[in-house]
């Protein structure tokens, strides 16, 4: 099932799909205020866009530089070319050190290599401690969003979930009787963990050292008392220096939540006296993504402003997009790394570019969306009716007496046939006529009036006397 | 700028010219009423929009090319809406030679109606219009060729559309809870995505209902040609109308009055 199907169920649910929508507006809002209190914000923009354009065009040399680092800390750097290849090297990190309970923080990337499912497999228990992500992972479900990822769940919800896995009161839907419950859980968690695994926000070259950004503490809590701590990390995730962080820190969680700055923002050098820092540097089709011309799309910081502004996503939810980064940034990585699965992400979208204007890392994003049409046309995967009918419409067009004729006998077939007909299911005007009203055909084109205008106006001209006033 | 002997030709866009000929008719007439008499060509047709949205280039390629050969030798291409305009302007670029002089100057001189209003010709409008308006801000307009500020950009600018209504007497203007969200139109998103379109759409009547708007205008007869579908199917209260129809009637109004429009440009 595409996009349009998913985002059709949802909506169906026109309580909820109002509920999520104003829940990521307010978001939305709430990210313009701190914004808008920033003078300089066009300009950490702008300066954020050119560090990344910078960074990847010398990804190799600052990748090799922040593993030299990163080793010199005392790291152990791991490449994986895939993500079978990440799960493999976590695997073994975990098999090595006889881990058999493992705590994660939120992870885009491990999401996208599906580490857990796989872990699982191997007898590992692994538990999720973001709040949102452990209530996700409870119903057995993908994160909604790269951020808020249980936003798509109401609290009545999560009392239900809770009930039946944490022990809560049957009906208890209290925000913070809940939340204490999961902390509760959760310490326990923390307190027997052998492992913990965080993703990476960023990765500076000059330090060897990771930044990782929480705003519940999760991250420091699970490397915290186990001696292992695992950090996966896409290899788009480096910046040059330690200053550059002046300007992400700045952006981040002022674009995601609408914060001055995340609650924690750690730094790690090296492991802690007598553990292991493992880093694994994942590819999984980056490399590609960096040669093609929709490179820009790996800038993201992952802050998910774009989803919270996007008006299709509010209104279609995350799991529309059947993809573990969904919205707009979600709708063009996805779709280049598995096009034939995700052929209607690009098409997820009415261009109406708000989320180019509020990335705070200024990623084209609509453009990039329109660009990947194209590609999707190139290789064969639009829809073959859709394609029909533009070649259609393309022939018409290129004839000008051609356009005029079909113009007018589409309106007198519009003026004349019975609305049943004209609103029937089968055609694109009666699926547009499932909500909303066909404009009226006049009788004559704008063309034909102009004519008739020129006409009379000659004649006027000709006999002035008779022109009336 | 001298209106008298500026050549400027009008592009209709396909949809507006079958269905909506009155919004062609009131461009004409405010373009008129500037002192510009502006050509016709009739070989014009579609500007490719529909064909390059969907993915299709190759469509979309003798379009673009039609369009410059039809506009070449003019020194502005004026057309009611900012869709259309901004395909030319913004997405030409993938379709024509960038080694192509005469497509690059077609391009640069093809001009959404408000900004060639208030950019190139400079003109104060006279009239009244005693009506509670509400502005769509349509997005192309908005975002691609930035005729005014958008919410999420910690940058001011001009609103060129509102700025123009505002020198009509009487009007007043609606205020939204959201100044700028997408109308959901979209082209064949309209179609293709027919749930999440109307749902953007209703919420976008919505908020003008609860703004007391009585007339509902835009830059862009195709998110109009939307919203009004909306409108019409629930039967609301709300009137629908291009911003040139809005100045050609509040024009026209004046004229009858024996008051002309003053130029300053």
């Amino acid at each position: 099932m595409g996009h349009p199907a998913l985002a059709e169920a949802f909506t169906a649910n026109e309580t909820r799909a109002q509920w999520h929508d104003k829940a990521l507006w307010f978001v939305r809002q709430k990210r313009d205020r701190m914004a808008s209190s920033v003078p300089e914000w066009e300009e950490l923009r702008e300066t954020a866009s050119a560090i990344k354009k910078h960074t990847q065009s010398l990804l190799a040399d600052y990748l090799q530089e922040f593993e030299k680092n990163a080793i010199a800390n005392g790291a152990v750097v791991h490449w994986a070319a895939d993500a079978e290849e990440h799960n493999r090297i976590v695997l073994s990190i975990l098999q090595q050190n006889s881990v058999q309970r493992l705590v994660k923080s939120k992870s885009m990337l491990t999401e996208e290599c599906h580490l857990n499912p796989w872990l699982e497999q191997h007898g590992i228990q692994v538990v999720d401690t973001d709040l949102g992500e452990r209530i996700v992972q409870l119903r057995e479900e993908p994160p909604s969003h790269i951020v808020l990822p249980a936003i798509h769940i109401r609290k009545e919800e999560v009392g239900e979930c809770f009930h039946e896995h944490l022990g809560t009161e049957k009906g208890a839907s209290d925000p913070a009787y809940l939340t204490e419950a999961a902390r509760q859980h959760l310490r326990d968690c923390f307190v027997k963990a052998e492992a913990g695994l965080t993703g990476v926000n960023f990765a500076v070259a000059e330090t060897g050292g990771i930044v990782i950004c929480t705003n519940e503490g999760n991250a420091d809590l699970g490397v915290g008392v186990p001696a292992v701590h695992i950090a996966c990390m896409g290899m788009e995730k480096i910046i040059p220096r330690a200053e550059d962080l002046s300007v992400f820190l700045r952006l981040l969680a002022r674009s995601a939540t609408g914060q001055p700055v995340t609650t924690y923002s750690s730094h790690f050098h090296g492991p802690k006296a007598g553990g292991q820092l493992h880093i694994v540097i994942v590819d999984n089709g980056r490399s590609d993504i960096l040669q093609s011309e929709f490179r820009r799309s790996l800038d993201c910081i992952r802050c998910g402003a774009c989803m919270n502004t996007c008006p299709v996503y509010r209104r279609s939810g995350g799991h529309s997009y059947q993809s573990t980064v969904p919205g707009p940034i979600g709708s063009i990585l996805t779709p280049l790394q598995t096009p034939e699965k995700h052929s209607t992400l690009p098409f997820a979208c009415s261009l109406c570019g708000s989320c180019s204007d509020v990335c705070p890392v200024r990623i084209p994003l609509h453009q990039q969306l329109f660009s990947l049409r194209e590609h999707l046309d190139r290789k064969k995967l639009l829809e073959s009716g859709k394609k029909m009918q533009m070649k259609l419409l393309s022939t018409v067009f290129s004839k000008p007496w051609l356009y005029q004729f079909v113009g007018k006998v589409a309106r007198k077939a519009l003026r004349w046939s019975p609305r049943a007909l004209v609103y029937s299911r089968l055609t694109p005007a009666g699926i547009w006529g499932r909500s909303r009203e066909l404009p009226d055909p006049p009788k004559k084109s704008f063309r034909e009036l102009y004519t008739d205008r020129a006409k009379n106006h000659a004649e006027t001209k000709q006999t002035p006397e008779s022109a009336g006033s | 700028m001298d209106c008298a002997t500026v050549k400027v030709a009008l592009f209709i866009p396909c949809y507006v010219d079958q269905f909506y000929p009155n919004v062609g008719l009131a461009t004409l007439s405010v373009l008129e009423a500037c002192g510009i008499h502006a050509d016709f060509p009739s070989g014009q047709t579609c500007c490719g929009q529909p064909m390059a949205n969907s993915g299709c280039m190759d469509e979309a390629r003798p379009l673009a090319e039609h369009y410059i050969n039809t506009f070449a030798g003019y020194d502005y291409v004026v057309a009611p809406s900012g869709s259309c305009v901004s395909m030319v302007r913004n997405h030409y670029e993938h379709l024509v030679a960038p080694d192509n002089q005469q497509a690059q100057e077609v391009r640069s001189r093809t001009m959404e109606l408000s900004e060639f209003l208030v950019n190139v010709v400079g003109q104060k409008f006279r009239g009244s219009f005693p009506f509670q308006t509400g502005i769509h801000q349509s997005c192309h307009g908005l975002r691609e060729l930035r005729l005014g500020s958008c919410s999420e950009a910690m940058v001011c600018r001009d609103n060129l559309l509102q700025g123009l209504l505002e020198q009509l007497d009487g009007i007043r203007f609606s205020e939204l809870q959201r100044t700028d969200e997408c109308c959901g139109f979209g082209g064949t998103f309209a179609v293709s995505e027919a749930a999440v379109s109307t749902m953007m759409g209703q919420d976008r009547v919505a908020d003008h209902l609860q703004a007391g708007t009585q007339v509902l205008t835009a830059g862009d007869m195709s998110c109009l040609m939307h919203l009004d579908g909306i409108i019409r199917r629930k039967s609301l209260p709300i009137k629908v109308m291009h911003f040139a129809e809005i100045l050609a009637e509040a024009l026209q109004k004046n004229h009858a009055e024996q008051t002309v429009t003053e130029e300053i440009g």
